[in-house]
């Protein structure tokens, strides 16, 4: 038999940590353009600089539940353990993103609505109920117990949770009456070259940051439920040896 | 399919008869939970009348949760999921008759509840249609999704706390276009009822569709 492979000490590789590194250069890179290089709006004034973290996230947000909703229709179809972890680790990240979302525009809502919510804007209420449907998603994942039929369940979550994405995503153009959202500031080409640039960074960052925390979500999960395996592996062994020793005295 | 599914939906029905859970207890649960909310707000009656269509709605989901939760546990106790299996029955026909029989239910306390808001909230119905339709439409919805994440909490322990947490969010459209459609139906709010009812129909088609196809999965590996 051979000797097991020996633990991982950490969940790093080179490669991550490159990631990493540019992950750090380019948050200090986006605050020094958001703060320093953009110019202020007209109208919202320096207000407007949230724009560089309130867009990234919220498209991260989208990326992360499709991600979610792709790796529980591979779980369903081809029963994929890795499709199922990465669902699971995209899960925990969009949910980190949609939070940030709602409050990075809470926070811009009350200098430019004059409130930090409102009821009645269907893009802020569909992104609350899309955050409160994956946190039910990551609560059957943590449930515990048996780890395909807890899989199956959250699957099923993650493809019934995409059904909103897109209801979230043009809420803004099928309910114009009923927002204080504007249609999309990057399609529309009113942007300054600066603040288009900064928000360019902004997206760039957050997907390395994504790509970054999504790896090691991934490999920390993997390699717990590694352990769990091998835990169970050991005891097996420990019991049958014992059954060998009582046959040996008997 | 559809013989299979009423054949379920009777079975559901019949138990529910024979029990008299609905009426003795979902009933009595739904007009308890009006009484409250006329409790909190009788002390400001306009208040008490512009959200009384939400108010319906908020029952109705409490209501919902506790007949799913019923609607579960005939198929969770004695191995009845596994039996339902073993009788070839098709797990899409399970999901419709299980649907069935839920929003057959809650459309009867609905009915029961309607009564309850004309009496104690005196709220007047200005198009009994739109009402009629709005109940309809958004029940089947609820009881779509509803038997959909029963079966997917069956078989968890702490299925009674986490159900709530995964159907609530899940019908929360339902609960804006329901009580929508209700504010026109009674006349509290000027919005295009008939309007919100197309997002309410949609909805149910979104949940019977993906109930259908999940539902064999569900049974079968949970």
């Amino acid at each position: 038999m051979t000797a097991p492979a020996p633990a991982p000490s950490h969940t790093g590789s080179r490669t991550t940590r490159l990631l990493g590194i540019a992950v750090v250069v380019g948050v200090i890179a986006l605050v020094l353009l958001g703060f320093f290089a953009a110019p202020e709006d007209d109208e919202q004034q320096d207000a407007v600089r949230m724009i560089f973290v309130h867009v990234p996230s919220a498209l991260f947000t989208y990326i992360a539940f499709v991600t979610t909703a792709i790796g529980s229709v591979m779980w369903l179809l081809r029963r994929s353990v890795w499709w199922d972890t990465v669902a699971g680790a995209a899960a925990e990240i969009g949910v980190l993103f949609c939070g940030l979302t709602l409050f990075t525009g809470s926070v811009w809502g009350r200098p430019t609505w004059n409130t930090y919510w409102d009821w009645g804007d269907v893009r802020l209420v569909t992104t609350l109920i899309l955050l409160l449907m994956m946190i039910g998603y990551l609560s059957v994942r943590s449930l515990g117990g048996d780890e395909r039929a807890t899989a199956t369940r959250a699957a099923v979550i993650g493809v019934l949770a995409a059904v909103i994405l897109p209801i979230v995503n043009r809420s803004v153009e099928w309910w114009e009456n009923n927002t204080l959202h504007q249609k999309s500031s990057l399609t529309d080409g009113n942007l300054e070259d600066m603040t288009l640039f900064t928000i360019v960074v902004g997206l760039v960052v957050w997907g390395l940051f994504f790509a970054w925390s999504l790896i090691h979500r991934f490999r920390i999960t993997w390699l717990e439920r590694e352990l769990r395996v091998s835990d169970l592996d050991l005891a097996l062994r420990e019991r049958r040896a014992e059954g060998h020793t009582e046959d040996g005295d008997s | 399919m559809f013989a299979d599914a009423l054949l379920v939906a009777a079975k559901d029905l019949r138990i529910e008869w024979r029990s008299r859970v609905t009426a003795s207890q979902v009933v009595p649960f739904a007009f308890l939970v009006l009484v409250l909310f006329g409790f909190a707000l009788d002390a400001n009656r306009p208040v008490l009348d512009a959200a009384t269509g939400g108010l319906f709605w908020i029952a109705v989901l409490f209501v919902a949760i506790v007949a799913v939760q019923r609607s579960t546990a005939i198929e969770t106790t004695d191995g009845a999921r596994r039996a339902l299996l073993l009788a070839g029955v098709e797990p899409a026909a399970v999901f419709l008759g299980k649907t069935a029989a839920v929003a057959l239910q809650l459309l009867v306390v609905e009915a029961v509840m309607v009564g309850g808001i004309v009496v104690l909230y005196d709220a007047s119905i200005e198009s009994i249609g739109l009402l009629a339709a709005t109940c309809v439409v958004a029940t089947v919805g609820i009881a779509a999704a509803g038997t959909l994440l029963g079966a997917l909490v069956a078989g968890v322990r702490a299925r009674e706390t986490v159900l709530p947490i995964l159907l609530l969010p899940v019908l929360a459209p339902v609960l804006i276009g329901a009580t929508r459609a209700f504010d026109d139906a009674l006349g509290t709010v000027a919005v295009d009822g008939w309007a919100w009812l197309g997002l309410l129909a949609g909805f149910g088609a979104i949940n019977i569709v993906l109930g259908a196809l999940a539902y064999g999965v569900l049974l079968e590996e949970t």
